[in-house]
């Protein structure tokens, strides 16, 4: 008897002979039977538990909740795309409400307004964060933003160029995003690796660029945590007519530096996690995307756009479908449908309640905190900095012993340590990535200084003892 | 009307609220930002610090909750009402799955996380695959894509991948005429024509259409099941064979797979490759538009192409990252794993009865939606259906009233629309799912109203041409927006 009560479903055994009466059926097998070929049915039984009670539910999923660490029991210097700042309880109160939560695509705009005034909100908010004339409503993350943004690029060169250089340290799933993408694509990728100092090589960039180049990406601050020198940039891209691409992965650091746009971006993509959404293991997070009013028709993704109703009153709608796929099927400017509604709602929630002085505060003391471990790692014996160009919140440190090792041996004393380069192609086993936010404490980091400390016995020999 | 049951939303309060721009009062806020106890300081230079401070919003947090909550109250839900939208598998979203995605052992978990303080996030993650593998009996998941849309590309990199390994690189593939407008667009991305298949007249795929179009430059099918039409592609298994034998590959679109859980297994009739909408099916919520989640289940032939990371299934469990034929990676870290977590558990709660009566009480619902409503409208295909039914406009046109006409007199009752003019194979389409998250009482309440407004058609066609009349606003000038795009605020101008 397959018609097991679920308390999701309404629908009772005297109901559903109701209905199935008005079919002039006599089961839902015979319904079935009538639409499903005998030859296509499963006949097995699902290799899948029994239904569970909500409190054996919560019980079961509490039991392995607990099985984590999370960051909030240990000092987590983890960042490299993903960061723990400061998040506001009134977001998830109001992003919780069903009418926001439970609503889908607002495709009915009399009776969607609030969501769409959210995204317009939102779109504005963008903007200003990123110096830029229009943002979409969303996509999916950093990085998949990164590799529609390239292809957009193409399109807006009309196709004529078909190489996008991908420059300094971008961060390597968002490197590896844009290369599963081009698999397929026109865009052939150029990687030019960062110099010395962990920056953008200008000279090579510049031998790099070409008639067939149709985008540079670079990411400010880039994947160490260094700025890159866009002011440099910007005019070399522009000179050999091709388009910026600006990547963000933590946009409190647009609260403290000339934004992208200003600095001359086309098209400035970011992740925008860092606005109020929780880690929850990467995802899911947020893919912002904005750029120039002049390439508005080869933007992807939905757009939110203010009106008028049959009253005159002002009001919002989806606008300009005709570059998405619903429309324009084959020939869309992206494939992308669901974006990320709720987390955008979540970011402009956090914006309002930071407002531009908020945002700067955090961007400071994160940035404040950065400077205070980098100085005092600077003086630890055996530590070293890798680069030494001006940061933001995030710095390479040289370990005395294998980084790995001082993540692991560092653990079970309550640290995420930080990030061991050698976890990527062409990492280097002794550099750690670090960063610090706002809401690690003085004492905190003093503790995670200390402990960094007992590395150095272990791994040079104290010379001339 | 006063005959017809409504639950309009619009009887209470509505409140006006302006855009958050122009709540702003200069010098208030909303936050008090954390301090460490290090002072504030900078070695930044100074060419590169921004000038011009950012026209954010000033607010305190009494006023940003305010202008939320007034703002989602003018959002119409599945927590308000039946949420007819075809194809979107509008169900109710079980807020327990909030509460849990809130537990911080998994919001407060960071993805460069060592992997053995992750071991409970695997095993969810872990949990979700199998059961998604046992779904539809095939062999492998991954549930990196973010959506479903970005799961077709995924799985149309991976068939890709898979023949060009075989040494047979192919250039085109085969998309029914009632696809989601995200199929054709996959295609391109993934760098194959999409080649259109039209279905036979009552809507089904047929066996010889799509054997005359299998070539050797064609890479394969996406086939959406049951199709958008509502109906049951019968000859799917035969079809399957002969792209099969032709050398191609079959790429399942699951956007409907909420009418097959434990009744048929899509791998079972020879797909090899499905992506699944965990904003659908399994009931995480639609958030206004996102985050979904768009998981990919492969054949055995396929796995060895899956991005990476993928789980491996030791004690403990971890990640495996060297996977020399993989196709890389479509977006950061592991994929929407809060997300995956709300669909864990739903499907926990379920279990493989409550599954399968979900996808049965869908098809009844359905049907009886079609049944009720097949004297006041064109039902599209009078056959019976899967978990969603289509209507026309035909009756109705010749009082001059239209399919949009119908769906936003139809918001005046309390209800939101239906998904209209989709599928583009049939003219002014209105393509119903109740779901089986709705009682017999609000699907009678849904099919009156419907039924009244296909009445008011014949009687007062002007009513339904300048509805809605109930909502706080009018019908939208969309032609208007589009001409004249705004598309943020203008801080410079009163607007």
């Amino acid at each position: 008897m397959a018609d097991t009560v679920s308390r999701f479903i309404p629908a009772t055994g005297p109901e559903i002979e109701r209905m199935l009466n008005v079919l002039g059926l006599s089961s839902v097998d015979d319904l079935i039977g009538q639409v499903v070929p005998r030859g296509d049915m499963f006949q097995g039984s699902l290799p899948m538990a029994s239904p569970i009670s909500e409190p054996e539910l919560v019980h079961e999923l509490k039991r392995l909740a607990l099985l984590n660490t999370h960051t909030d029991q240990v000092l987590s210097f983890l960042g490299a795309g993903a960061y723990k700042h400061g998040i506001p309880s009134a977001i998830s109160h109001l992003v919780d409400r069903g009418e926001f939560l439970t609503a889908y695509t607002p495709y009915q705009p009399e009776i969607s307004q609030g969501t769409l005034q959210a995204m317009y909100e939102f779109q504005t908010m963008v903007c200003e964060l990123f110096g830029m004339d229009v943002a979409n409503a969303s996509t999916y993350d950093g990085a998949s933003a990164l590799a529609e943004a390239l292809s957009m690029a193409h399109r807006v060169l009309r196709g004529r160029r078909p190489r996008a250089i991908l420059a300094g340290a971008i961060h390597p799933d968002y490197r590896a995003t844009c290369v599963t993408y081009s698999r397929a694509g026109p865009i052939s990728l150029a990687h030019l690796p960062p110099r010395r100092d962990g920056r953008v090589s200008i000279q090579d960039l510049s031998r790099q660029l070409d008639r067939e180049t149709c985008c540079v990406a670079v990411q400010s601050p880039n994947f160490y945590g260094l700025l890159e020198d866009l002011p440099v940039i910007c005019p070399l891209v522009h000179d050999a007519g091709a388009l910026l691409v600006v990547v963000v992965t933590d946009p409190h650091a647009c609260a403290l530096l000339r934004s992208p746009g200003e600095l001359g971006a086309d098209i400035v993509v970011g992740e925008g996690q860092a606005l109020g959404i929780p880690l929850s293991m990467g995802g899911p997070h947020l893919g912002l995307f904005a750029t120039r009013r002049r390439y508005l028709r080869q933007l992807p993704g939905r757009l939110v756009g203010r009106t008028v109703d049959s009253q005159g009153q002002r009001g919002f709608v989806l606008t300009l479908a005709t570059r998405e796929q619903h429309i324009r099927r084959a020939r869309a400017t992206s494939n992308i449908c669901t974006n990320q509604g709720l987390c955008a709602l979540m970011v402009s929630i956090y914006l309002s309640l930071l407002g531009p002085d908020g945002l700067r505060q955090v961007a400071m003391q994160s940035h404040s905190n950065a400077l205070y471990l980098k100085k005092a790692i600077s003086a630890l014996p055996g530590f070293d900095l890798v680069y030494n160009a001006p940061f933001f919140h995030e710095l390479v440190i040289r370990t005395p012993v294998p980084a790995a090792r001082v993540v692991e041996e560092m653990l079970p004393d309550g640290f995420f340590a930080g990030l061991p380069m050698d976890r990527f192609p062409g990492g280097r086993s002794h550099e750690l990535l670090i960063c610090a936010t706002e809401v690690l404490g003085k004492e905190q980091m003093d503790s995670f200084l200390s402990r960094l400390a007992r590395f150095r016995g272990n791994a040079t020999p104290a010379r001339g003892a | 009307m006063s005959t017809v049951k409504t639950t309009s939303g619009t009887n209470g309060l509505l409140q006006s609220e302006p855009l958050l721009f122009e709540r702003s009062v200069e010098g208030r806020t909303g936050w008090r930002p954390a301090t460490s106890g290090v002072p504030l300081a900078d070695d930044l230079p100074e060419d590169l610090l921004r000038q011009a401070p950012m026209r954010l919003p000033e607010l305190s947090e009494p006023e940003v909750v305010r202008h939320y909550t007034r703002l989602s109250q003018w959002n119409y839900s599945i927590d308000t009402g039946l949420y007819p939208l075809g194809s979107c598998t509008m169900k109710y979203n079980p807020r327990v799955a909030e509460d849990l995605a809130a537990l911080d052992g998994f919001a407060q978990l960071h993805p460069w996380q060592p992997v053995e303080t992750l071991q409970g996030a695997l095993h969810v993650m872990a949990f979700v695959e199998d059961s998604l593998k046992a779904l539809t009996g095939l062999h492998a998941v991954t549930l990196q894509p973010a959506a479903g849309a970005h799961g077709e590309l995924l799985g149309l990199l991976l068939i890709r991948a898979c023949q060009e390994s075989r040494g047979d690189p192919r250039s085109k593939i085969l998309v029914p005429a009632s696809a989601h407008g995200t199929n054709p667009a996959s295609a391109s991305m993934a760098g194959y024509q999409a080649v259109e298949v039209p279905a036979g007249p009552d809507g089904i795929l047929e066996v010889d259409t799509v054997a005359r179009l299998m070539d050797d430059q064609v890479a394969g099918l996406m086939v959406t099941h049951p199709n958008t039409l509502g109906l049951y592609e019968r000859n799917l298994s035969s079809i399957c064979k002969v792209v099969h034998e032709a050398g191609g590959l079959v790429y399942g679109d699951g956007a409907n797979l909420n009418a097959l859980m434990g009744i048929v297994r899509p791998g079972d009739l020879g797909m090899d490759v499905m992506h699944f909408n965990l904003h659908k099916t399994f009931s995480t919520p639609h958030g206004g538009g996102g985050p979904g989640a768009g998981p990919v289940a492969v054949t055995q032939e396929l796995e060895p192409f899956l991005p990476v990371p993928v789980i491996h299934r030791g004690d403990p469990l971890t990640l495996e990252w060297d996977r020399p034929n993989s196709v890389g990676r479509v977006r950061s870290f592991y994929g929407n794993f809060g997300v995956v977590l709300r669909a864990a558990s739903y499907i926990m709660e379920m279990g493989a009865q409550g599954l399968t009566h979900a996808s049965r009480m869908a098809i009844l619902n359905a049907n009886y939606l079609r049944v009720r409503l097949s004297k006041a409208f064109e039902v599209a295909f009078p056959q019976p259906c899967m978990h969603e039914v289509i209507l026309t406009d035909r009756l109705q046109r010749a009082h001059g009233v239209q399919t949009i006409d119908i769906a936003k007199r139809l918001m005046d009752y309390g209800f939101h629309p239906p998904t209209v003019y989709f599928p583009l194979v049939v003219p002014h389409a209105m393509m119903i799912e109740p779901t089986e998250t709705e009682s017999l009482d609000e699907l009678d309440a849904f099919a009156d109203a419907l039924i009244q407004v296909a009445r008011e058609a014949g009687q007062q066609p002007d009513t339904l041409k300048s509805a809605p009349s109930r909502p706080s606003l009018g019908r939208l000038d969309e032609v208007g927006a589009a001409r004249f795009p705004d598309l943020r605020y203008d801080f410079d101008s009163t607007q």
